[in-house]
C-alpha cells in the first residue's frame, strides 16, 4: 500500500532488490545459485517465515506478538523433556502444540481482556514463556531425537532444493494470503489496523480478531519450536534466543506499517526471502559477523526510513504547490 | 467501505491445524526407546591410512570457533592458520558473533559449498551441529574438533588441549591448596552446555570428593555464559549470596577475566582466592596486584597448531582418525591418536608472578 514516488510500491522494489541479490550473488560466488546452497539458506529461515506469517497478520491489525521466540524455546525445551521422558513423538506434538496455543490465548486475553498495549504485554510474556523454558529443562540439552523426524525437517521435496518445513510454509504463505487480501477476514484486519474505533463502530468484532490472531501467533511459534528442535536435533531452552527480531524486521522490511493498516504479505515473504539470501551471500563471500549485522540494520533502518522521508516530502511539495496556486489569489 | 463480519481468520487456522494434523497421522508411536539409536562410535575414516602419505600442498582449512572475537580462540586460531602455511596449505577463521548451539551450523552449511578441505570447530553443543558435519564428511571433508568435541559420530579427531581429568583435578587442587582445604566454594563456568567445561567440573567435583578435601563444600556452580558482563554481574551474585565464600574456579578465560575485575575493585580483594583457567596477557595486571596468585591454562598456541597438523594429516590421508595411528605435528613431535578418536596436546602450565612475564598471549 505504501507507494514510492509516483506507481512504485514499496514491495516491488523488495522484490526487485531480491531478484537483484539472488543475480548478484549467483554472478558473483559460484556456490551461491546451486541446488544444496539454496537449500540450506532456506531451511534455515524455516522458524522465521513460518512465525512471520501471523505476525505479518498482527502487524497489519496494529499489534505485535515479541513472545514468539520464547514460546519456541518453551516449546522446545518441552518436546526434550517430554521425549526424554518416553513419550511418543506423535503424541509430544500435539501436546506442545496446545501449550503454544495457550501461550497465545494469555497473551491474547491480556491484551483483549485487560486492554494492554500488545507490545507491553509480550515484552512480559517473553520473559516468562523463556523462565518457563528453563524451568522446564534447565539449562541442558535433550538429543537423539528420531532420525525420521529429524530428516523430515532438513530434508528437501525430492527433485527440489526446497526443504520440506519450505514447502509447508508455502501452502500456509498461499492461505495466509489468500484470507489477507481476498476474504472479508482480511478487509477487517486492515480497518482494525487503520483505525481501530471506526472499525469497531463498523460492526468489526475487533476483540475476537485479535484474541484469535494471538492464539494462531502461539500456535505457530509452538509449531516452529518443534520444528526447530528437530532441525537441529537438540531440545534446549534457549532455542531461538532473539528470533523474533528477524521475524518483525522481515514484517517491517516487508513494507507492513508498524502502526497498522497497511502492507501486503507478499512485501513480507520477498522480505523474509532477502534476509535469508543476503546473510547467505554474505557468509560465502566471508564477510565478519560484524558486517552482516550492520547491513540488516541498515537494510532495516532504510525500509522504515524511506517510505516516512517520501511522504514528508511529497507534503511538503503538495504545500508548496498549494501555496502557490493559492498566491494569485492573494495579491489584488 | 463494507466490511463482512465474521470469524476472523478461522479458515487459515482450520487449514494450519489441518496441515499438522496430518503430519501427525502418518505415523505410529515413536518414542525415545523404539527408535533405533546408532550407538557405534563411528570416528574412525573408512579410507585406509599410508603412514607415509606427504602432506598435500595447498588444502584449504577452516576454524570455526565458538565465536568469533573470544580472545582465546582467536589466539587458537591464528596460530592454526600460521601452522597452515608452514605446510604450505591455507585456512581461515570464521563463526559467529554469539555462542548459540544453533549459529554455527548456518557456517558449517557455508563451508561445505566452499568446499573446504577440512573443518575446524569448537563445537557449542555437541549435537546440534551433527547434522551438517555428517553431511560435510560425507563429501570428504575432514572434520577436527578442538577446544570443545563435538559428538565423536560426527567428527573424525578431536585435539584434547590436556586430558580434561587432568585439567578438572588440577584446577581444584590449585584452589584447595591456596584456601586451606576448607571453606565454600563456588564454579562460575560458561554455558550451561559447553561440553568441556561441564566436563571438567565433573572431575572437579570428583577431587573434591576426597576425603583431604572434607571441609571445602561446592555451593554453586554460575554460569556467564562467556559474556564479560554476564560473568561480572555472576560474580557479584555469587559473593552477596554466600558471604562465606573463600574461594572461585572460572574455567574459562572470559569468566575468570570478568570476576578478577569484580574482585580486584571489591572488598573481598585478598580474601576470596580466585583461579581457574586465563590467558596471561589478560590476567596479567590481576596477577601483579594481587587478586590472583595462580591460574592455569595450556598453551592456545600449540593447540591451534596441532589442530592444524591433525586436519592436514587426515586430508593427506596419512591418517584415517582410527586410534594408535601416528602423525607427525611439526614442531610438537609425533602424536599419537587416543581412545575415541582423541589426540592430546599435554599437561597444563601453572601460571604465577613469577612465570607470567615469560607468556605473551
Amino acid at each position: 500500500m505504501s507507494r514510492l514516488g509516483g506507481r512504485l510500491r514499496w514491495e516491488t522494489a523488495v522484490t526487485a532488490l531480491l531478484v537483484a541479490v539472488f543475480a548478484g550473488g549467483a554472478g558473483f560466488s559460484p556456490d551461491f545459485a546451486n541446488g544444496d546452497n539454496l537449500s540450506f539458506a532456506l531451511d534455515d529461515l524455516s522458524e522465521i517465515a513460518l512465525i512471520a506469517l501471523p505476525m505479518t497478520l498482527l502487524v497489519v491489525c496494529g499489534q505485535v506478538d515479541l513472545s514468539v521466540a520464547s514460546i519456541l524455546g518453551l516449546c522446545s525445551a518441552l518436546t526434550g523433556r517430554l521425549w526424554d521422558a518416553g513419550l511418543a513423538i506423535e503424541m509430544i506434538i500435539p501436546l506442545v502444540l496446545l501449550v503454544g496455543v495457550g501461550c497465545g490465548l494469555v497473551n491474547g486475553l491480556l491484551v483483549t481482556r485487560l486492554g494492554l498495549p500488545s507490545l507491553a504485554v509480550t515484552i512480559g510474556t517473553m520473559t516468562l514463556y523463556r523462565g518457563l523454558a528453563y524451568v522446564t529443562l534447565g539449562t541442558g540439552a535433550i538429543s537423539e531425537f528420531p532420525v525420521a523426524y529429524t530428516d523430515l525437517a532438513t530434508s528437501s521435496v525430492p527433485g527440489t532444493p526446497i526443504p520440506y518445513p519450505i514447502a509447508l510454509f508455502a501452502v500456509l504463505a498461499v492461505v495466509t494470503a489468500i484470507v489477507l487480501h481476498a476474504t472479508g477476514v482480511g478487509r477487517s484486519l486492515f480497518a482494525i489496523g487503520a483505525q481501530e474505533d471506526a472499525a469497531y463502530f463498523a460492526g468489526i468484532r475487533v476483540k475476537r480478531a485479535k484474541l484469535a490472531l494471538f492464539v494462531v501467533s502461539g500456535l505457530v511459534a509452538g509449531f516452529a519450536g518443534v520444528v526447530y528442535t528437530l532441525r537441529y536435533g537438540s531440545a534446549r531452552a534457549d532455542n531461538g534466543l532473539g528470533l523474533e527480531l528477524t521475524v518483525i524486521a522481515a514484517v517491517l522490511l516487508g513494507g507492513i506499517d508498524f502502526d497498522g493498516g497497511r502492507g501486503t504479505l507478499g512485501g513480507v515473504i520477498a522480505a523474509v526471502l532477502l534476509i535469508g539470501l543476503l546473510r547467505n551471500l554474505l557468509m560465502l563471500n566471508d564477510v565478519s559477523t560484524e558486517v552482516q549485522s550492520i547491513v540488516t540494520g541498515l537494510l532495516l533502518i532504510v525500509s522504515v526510513l524511506t517510505p516516512r522521508l517520501i511522504a514528508v516530502a511529497r507534503e511538503a511539495r503538495g504545500r508548496r504547490r498549494g501555496a502557490r496556486t493559492a498566491a494569485p489569489a492573494v495579491v489584488p | 467501505m463494507t466490511i463482512r463480519l465474521r470469524a476472523p481468520r478461522r479458515p487459515a487456522a482450520v487449514a494450519t491445524a489441518g496441515v499438522l494434523a496430518l503430519s501427525l497421522a502418518a505415523c505410529g508411536g515413536t518414542t525415545k526407546d523404539s527408535s533405533s539409536r546408532s550407538g557405534k562410535g563411528a570416528s574412525g575414516g573408512t579410507a585406509s591410512a599410508d603412514p607415509n602419505a606427504p602432506l598435500k600442498k595447498g588444502l584449504k582449512l577452516a576454524f570455526l570457533p565458538k565465536q568469533v572475537n573470544n580472545p582465546y580462540e582467536t589466539i587458537v586460531d591464528e596460530a592454526g592458520i600460521a601452522a597452515a602455511k608452514e605446510f604450505g596449505g591455507e585456512a581461515k577463521e570464521v563463526g559467529p558473533s554469539d555462542a548459540s548451539a544453533s549459529s554455527q551450523v548456518s557456517y558449517i552449511n557455508t563451508l561445505i559449498q566452499q568446499r573446504h578441505d577440512a573443518i575446524l570447530i569448537a563445537a557449542n553443543d555437541e549435537n546440534a551441529v551433527c547434522g551438517p558435519l555428517k553431511q560435510a564428511r560425507s563429501k570428504n571433508i575432514k572434520i577436527v574438533a578442538y577446544d570443545s568435541d563435538t559428538n565423536p559420530q560426527c567428527r573424525d579427531l578431536f585435539i584434547n588441549q590436556a586430558s580434561s581429568e587432568e585439567i578438572g583435578r588440577s584446577e581444584a587442587k590449585l584452589l584447595a591448596e591456596q584456601i586451606g582445604q576448607e571453606g565454600e566454594i563456588a564454579i562460575l563456568s560458561a554455558t550451561a552446555n559447553a561440553t568441556n567445561q561441564n566436563t571438567w567440573i565433573k572431575f572437579m567435583k570428583d577431587e573434591l570428593a576426597k576425603p583431604e578435601y572434607s571441609k571445602i563444600k561446592l555451593v554453586k556452580v554460575a554460569y556467564g555464559d562467556d559474556d564479560d558482563q554476564k560473568s561480572f554481574q555472576q560474580t557479584q551474585g555469587l559473593l552477596q549470596a554466600y558471604p562465606n565464600l573463600k574461594g572461585i574456579i572460572s574455567p574459562t578465560t572470559v569468566g575468570i577475566a570478568a570476576a578478577a575485575r569484580y574482585i580486584s575493585a571489591s572488598k573481598y580483594k585478598g580474601k576470596v582466592v580466585l583461579t581457574g583457567l586465563g590467558t596471561p596477557d589478560q590476567m596479567r595486571k590481576f596477577v601483579k596486584d594481587g587478586t590472583v596468585k595462580q591460574f592455569e591454562l595450556w598453551d592456545p598456541k600449540n593447540l591451534g597448531y596441532l589442530a592444524s597438523y591433525a586436519a592436514a594429516a587426515l586430508s593427506s590421508g596419512q591418517i584415517s582418525g582410527a586410534p594408535g595411528e601416528k602423525f607427525k605435528a611439526g614442531k610438537l613431535g609425533e602424536r599419537t591418536i587416543g581412545a575415541n578418536g582423541e589426540v592430546i596436546l599435554g599437561p597444563p602450565t601453572v601460571f604465577d608472578v613469577k612465570n607470567i612475564d615469560q607468556y605473551h598471549f
